[in-house]
Parts: C-alpha cells; sequence; structure tokens
C-alpha cells in the first residue's frame, strides 16, 4: 500500500504459517509486490543503468569492507598498507583494482542514468522528489570518491585533497576558518586522512539509504518510460495493458545489461587497472613537493573544468568564489530542472527543439570533461568557458523558453498504443479479414 | 617486433588553480620498446626478470631502495621463482638490526624487505618499488589513449628511455650547464634557460638529472650467457621493476581471461533467456 501508485495485484497469505508471519511483518509481501511491481512495457536499454548503479554499490561496499580490513588510515602507513593489500593480501589486488576502477564505472552509470532522466523529462512532475533525491545521491558519491581517492596517501591523493578543500577558503568571512575545521589542523595531515576515511566508510551507507527513498518514490509515482505518457491507473486490468512485472521481465533484461557492462568493468579490472588513474598516485604523498600536474579523477573534470572557467572577478565576487559558485551552481540547476522545463510535453521523443540542444549538452559535457584534464591556458580556457556558458544556458534559458516556444510532435495516447506499434500483432491484417468476410 | 619505434610526446602541461599560468611545455624522448609483459597474452620472462634483479643488485641497489620488495618476493613462481636457497643467499646480503638487540645486527632473512641505503651524493635517489607504475612514459589518458591495453602502461618504457636516454650536451647548453647530467627522457630536472627560445619554448628534449648514466655494454656478466649489451640491460631491469611494481600481474591476466570468458558465456545465455521470456510479449517467435 505504501507503494501502491500503481494498482497491481496484492501479496494474499494463504497458508497459516504465511498468515503469521505476514500479520506480525509482511515481510514477504512487501518483497513479492516489490518484484512484480508494474512497469511500462516500453522500457528501453536506457533503463538499466539504476539496476546497474545498485549493483556497482553493492560491489563498492563489498569491497570496500574488506579492503578497510587491511588498510591503515595513517599519514605514515596508509600507502604502505596499500601495498601490502597489494602484494600480501590473498586477493588483495583483485579488490583494490575492483574497488579503484569500480568508483569510475560507478559514474559512467551514474552519467548515463542522468541523461536518460535528462532526455526522457523523467525529472518532472511528479517525479521531483526522485530526482532531487538523486541528485544528493550524485553530491554524496562525489564526496565519497574524491574522500577514497585520498585514502591510499599517494601525491595526488595529496595534493587533490589540498586544492579540493582550499576551495572551500573562498567562502567569504569564514572560508579560512572551515578550511581549518574540515582539516582537522593547519594544513591536510592525519587528522584529515583520519576523518576522510571514517567518512568514506559512512556515506555509502547514507546513499544506500537515499538510493532506497529513491526508488520508493519512484515506485509511488510510477516509472517514466521513453514516450513520457504515465501508466493508465483505472484499475488493474487497464494498467496491465500497459505494464508487465518487474519479475521476470526486467530482472532479466537488467541482468543481461549488468552481465555486458561488467564485461567491459572486467577488462580495465584485469588488463588495464591502471588506466584511469594517476601514475603520480603510486609516489607517496610528499607535502614538500608539489606534482607538476594536478589533476582530478576524470569524472570530476567536466565540473572542474566550470570551476576554472570563471578567471574573472564579477562585482564583489573574486574569480575563485565565483568558479566554486559556478561549480556548484552547475549540479544546483540540474535540481531546479524540474521547475526551469515548463514543457507540457515529457519525453524528449516528441520535442524536436529539445532533441537538439540536448545532443548539444551532451556534446557540452563532453567538451567540459576534456578542457577539464587541460592546461589552464589559451585556447582551453576560452572553450570552458564557451562550454560552461552553454550548461548553465541550457537549464536557466533554453528549458523555461523552450516550453513555450517548441512545437512538439503528437504524443502517443497510451503506452499500449506506442508498444503495440513497436510490435505489431502480427496476424491482425489476417484477423481483420476473417472477421470481414462474414459481413458480405 | 624488436625494432622500436620512437614517439615524441609533449607532457601534459601543468593545471594550475587559481588562475596561474601553466608551465611550459616538457618533452621527452620515450622509445617505445616492446615488453614480453605486454597485452592481454603477455607473461614475464622468467630468466629476464633474474637478469634484471642482477642489474639492480650489482648496479642499482647502491643508491636506490625498494622498500615494498620483500626478498621473499623473489622466489614468487609468477616473478624471478629464484629458488629458496638463493632467496637466502641474497637476503643475507644485507644486514639488519636484531629484533631483540637493535644494535647488534643479524643477516637479512626472507621476509626481510630491501633496505633503502644511505646516500650522501646530490638529489634523492626514488624508491624503485613502485617506478614503473609511477610514471606515465607515453600510454593511458596522459599518453596516447586506450592501446595501453595492447602496449602496456608505459612505464617500463620510461625506465627504458631513461637509462638510455643520455645525450652529450646540447649546443645551447655548453655555456651555462646545469648541474647533473642530459637525459632526454628525463622531465623534470633542471632546464637552462639558454635553451629556452623567445615563445618560451624549449629547443631540445629532456633536462639535467643528478645520476649519471649507469648502464654500457658488458657492465655485468650474465649467468645465462646473454649479451649484456645496453639494451639489453635496460630492457631488463625495466622488466625486472614492472615485475616489482606489479608482482602479481600474471595472476591478474590469468584471472581476467578465466573471468571474461565466463562473463561471456553468461551474457550470451541471458541474452537468450530475455529474447525468449520477452517473445511473447514482443509477439515474436520465442
Amino acid at each position: 500500500m505504501i507503494m501502491g501508485g500503481i494498482p497491481q495485484e496484492h501479496y494474499e497469505p494463504k497458508t497459516n504459517a504465511e498468515k503469521w508471519i505476514h500479520s506480525r511483518l509482511p515481510i514477504v509481501g512487501l518483497a513479492l509486490d516489490f518484484l512484480a511491481f508494474p512497469t511500462p512495457k516500453n522500457l528501453n536499454w536506457m533503463w538499466v543503468w539504476g539496476v546497474m548503479l545498485t549493483i556497482f554499490l553493492v560491489i563498492q561496499i563489498v569491497t570496500g569492507v574488506v579492503l578497510a580490513m587491511h588498510y591503515t588510515p595513517h599519514v605514515d602507513m596508509a600507502f604502505a598498507s596499500i601495498e601490502h593489500i597489494m602484494r600480501d593480501v590473498n586477493g588483495g589486488w583483485l579488490l583494490r583494482y575492483i574497488h579503484m576502477n569500480g568508483a569510475s564505472f560507478f559514474f559512467i552509470a551514474v552519467y548515463a542514468h542522468i541523461f536518460r532522466s535528462l532526455y526522457y523529462g523523467s525529472y518532472k512532475a511528479p517525479r521531483e522528489v526522485t530526482w532531487i533525491i538523486g541528485v544528493l545521491i550524485l553530491l554524496l558519491m562525489m564526496a565519497t570518491a574524491f574522500m577514497g581517492y585520498v585514502l591510499p596517501w599517494g601525491q595526488m591523493s595529496f595534493w587533490g585533497a589540498t586544492v579540493i578543500t582550499n576551495l572551500f577558503s573562498a567562502i567569504p568571512f569564514v572560508g579560512d576558518a572551515i578550511v581549518t575545521w574540515l582539516w582537522g589542523g593547519f594544513a591536510v595531515d592525519n587528522a584529515t586522512l583520519q576523518r576522510f576515511f571514517s567518512l568514506h566508510y559512512m556515506l555509502p551507507f547514507l546513499i544506500l539509504g537515499l538510493t532506497i527513498v529513491h526508488i520508493w518514490a519512484f515506485h509511488t509515482t510510477g516509472n517514466n518510460n521513453p514516450t513520457g505518457v504515465e501508466v493508465r491507473r483505472d484499475s488493474i486490468e487497464v494498467t496491465k495493458r500497459d505494464t508487465l512485472p518487474f519479475h521476470p521481465y526486467y530482472t532479466i533484461k537488467d541482468l543481461f545489461a549488468v552481465v555486458v557492462f561488467l564485461i567491459l568493468f572486467a577488462a580495465f579490472v584485469f588488463f588495464m587497472p591502471n588506466y584511469l588513474g594517476h601514475p603520480d598516485n603510486y609516489i607517496e604523498a610528499n607535502p614538500l613537493a608539489t606534482p607538476a600536474h594536478i589533476v582530478p579523477e576524470w569524472y570530476f573534470l567536466p565540473f572542474y573544468a566550470i570551476l576554472r572557467a570563471v578567471t574573472f572577478d564579477i562585482l564583489f565576487i573574486d574569480s575563485k568564489l565565483g568558479g566554486v559558485l559556478a561549480m556548484f551552481g552547475s549540479i544546483i540547476v540540474l535540481a531546479l530542472a524540474p521547475w526551469l522545463d515548463t514543457s507540457k510535453v515529457r519525453s524528449g521523443r516528441y520535442r524536436p527543439k529539445f532533441r537538439l540542444a540536448f545532443y548539444v549538452l551532451i556534446v557540452d559535457f563532453f567538451v567540459l570533461m576534456w578542457v577539464g584534464g587541460m592546461p589552464a591556458e589559451q585556447p582551453y580556457v576560452l572553450i570552458s568557458q564557451i562550454a560552461t556558458a552553454y550548461w548553465f544556458a541550457y537549464f536557466l534559458i533554453i528549458l523555461p523558453m523552450l516550453g513555450v516556444s517548441e512545437k512538439p510532435e503528437p504524443v502517443p495516447a497510451t503506452i499500449e498504443e506506442d508498444f503495440d506499434r513497436e510490435h505489431p500483432v502480427k496476424s491482425a491484417k489476417g484477423m481483420g479479414d476473417a472477421v470481414a468476410t462474414p459481413a458480405e | 617486433m624488436n625494432a622500436f619505434r620512437k614517439t615524441l610526446l609533449a607532457a601534459v602541461s601543468a593545471i594550475a588553480l587559481a588562475g596561474a599560468a601553466g608551465a611550459a611545455e616538457v618533452e621527452t624522448v620515450i622509445k617505445d620498446v616492446r615488453f614480453t609483459f605486454e597485452g592481454p597474452f603477455g607473461q614475464y620472462d622468467q630468466a629476464q626478470l633474474q637478469r634484471g634483479f642482477q642489474i639492480y643488485n650489482e648496479v642499482c641497489a647502491a643508491c636506490h631502495g625498494m622498500r615494498y620488495v620483500a626478498f621473499r618476493h623473489l622466489g614468487a613462481e609468477t616473478g624471478p621463482f629464484f629458488p629458496e636457497e638463493q632467496v637466502q643467499a641474497i637476503a643475507a646480503q644485507w644486514e639488519f638490526p636484531r629484533e631483540d638487540d637493535p644494535s647488534e645486527m643479524r643477516p637479512g632473512q626472507p621476509f626481510d624487505y630491501f633496505p633503502t641505503p644511505e646516500y650522501f651524493g646530490d638529489g634523492v635517489p626514488p624508491d624503485l618499488s613502485l617506478m614503473a607504475k609511477a610514471r606515465a612514459g607515453f600510454h593511458g589518458p596522459q599518453g596516447t589513449g586506450i592501446n595501453q591495453l595492447f602496449r602496456g602502461i608505459g612505464g617500463p618504457e620510461y625506465i627504458y628511455s631513461l637509462m638510455t636516454g643520455y645525450a652529450d650536451t646540447p649546443e645551447c647548453a655548453i655555456d651555462n650547464e646545469p648541474n647533473g647530467y642530459y637525459n632526454k627522457a628525463f622531465a623534470v630536472g633542471a632546464f637552462p634557460d639558454s635553451c629556452i627560445d623567445e615563445h618560451g619554448h624549449r629547443m631540445v628534449p629532456g633536462s639535467w638529472i643528478a645520476m649519471p648514466q649507469q648502464l654500457y655494454d658488458d657492465l655485468v656478466d650474465y649467468a645465462d650467457g646473454t649479451p649484456a649489451t645496453e639494451h639489453q640491460l635496460a630492457m631488463d631491469i625495466a622488466s625486472f621493476l614492472m615485475w616489482t611494481a606489479e608482482p602479481k600481474m600474471m595472476e591478474r591476466k590469468e584471472a581476467g581471461l578465466r573471468n571474461i570468458v565466463w562473463l561471456v558465456v553468461l551474457a550470451v545465455l541471458l541474452y537468450f533467456t530475455n529474447k525468449r521470456i520477452w517473445a511473447p510479449v514482443k509477439r515474436e517467435d520465442g
């Protein structure tokens, strides 16, 4: 019932034993109703990322918990304990490479998931809460990944931590005090490492909790789907014409997608585990030697580019604070998308102009990722400024304006109609003839 | 296959926050030599690892430690695979303070780690345990991209190129040569202003390194009779240092092949399961 936005047949305990447990703790019913949740039958392959992310969250938590058994969060021992894991712990190299690359694949999946939502308008009413929880999960993922990268205590760990925590010093008046508070001292040091370890262990469970709420929210509203047309809920019978039970249709489909993605993941873990990392992180942290190039992990590069794009002061806001505000702002505009998008049509499938703007946004994201890894010099600075401007323009100008100016294409009346057009009844013509014949 | 391709690649320039200008690009000469352990099926050459250890032992160990490598690791089946007695003998070349009385010394045991020697010269000889993973060479995102899968991570190429990268002082530096030795593969050393042109670009690759050239033809006598050319010595030490940086590479690749085959089989089964489950819904023939 709590989940019940969409009409579905609910679990009924039959035997006395089932009734006994069900009247005390309806957990079996909860699980079975969850598995049988009516899911739009026209979902395409872009709807696999949610399950993918859940699997990767579990992979990260399981490998992380075991790694924590062998890791030592101390500035004098952290780097050596990672090498101990790599060399002497049974299967330690595997655990660590899975965890390291798992973070990257987690972000590949989350970006795919986010852009799917942006394209099909999944963020729009009535799914704003699902969406905002999703943005919170993204922020927590970023914090977790950032702190995790600090734990090996390599050069890039240390200097990355120094650069990023220093961003908070841009806050007027209290900035320096906040940075000192974050560090637990006057530099990134042992206190910083230990609190990062503690938080890196804790935050994933917060992500897990928010994931459950995220799923709860869209089980209340029902899934979006490629048409953006809502599942009909007049009765169980009508709903069934638009939906299929999640199991087995989507459990098997998603599992297939997960395994294909895992093949790619395995190629990285086993054959180029350090491809996405930085060689400098195999040098132990040295506060006296700054690396020539301080580069964040690839999944932060788009936001890092936005941070660095603000090279000028705006009124009383200096460029440093401006950059920090732009970086956080680029995620805040994501959260505001449900209210910035004024279009009555949900799915980008029926919005030609929106589609164009959306594809440019994707290109924009990759351009930002590319310039984020480039030196802070021309022409990269200009490119990053143009790309940053587009990112904000997409959310603050294009989305509100297009809803008014654009003339959308016709939208199917129901999910069933869309599905039947895609998968026509084979003998429909013959049957029509058969019905027609006696009338002659 | 043995012929090597020379590649000139500019190192990625500095990314400075807070609007600081990027550092001038440093060009280095990294030679893309082929190692036996590159690619998904690549394997360490055990004899080569043993020769590489011999170079470390006779040349490098005078200045460079390997604090994450234990003597016992040398007996690893997927590494140099020295017999147990030989590992004992190697360990016994070094002395360690006694556990019960640190003022007394005892011979090294297999469980001890390669110590870091005291060094009194210029510069700081870095620890070599992880050197092959701690230098970019030219592969990976910092280099030429996804071909890391087939051509390795570039660290051993860097080591090879550094060992063979010594050259005569370039003309532009003759009148004001910095301390150290000119090396075409070394990126972060001293560099004279006289070799920087009016646009701020460096006129010669590399920079000046504190370590003099170490490898010369016939520097060591190989027990297995391999001719000890400079090229061979550099290949062997680079291979050995790849092993010290990634001692589980053979286990990793072997597990990788097993896992990927297994995952592909599972994916095929799931593909057909999925197709069959959906067939009635999609009005297809199951």
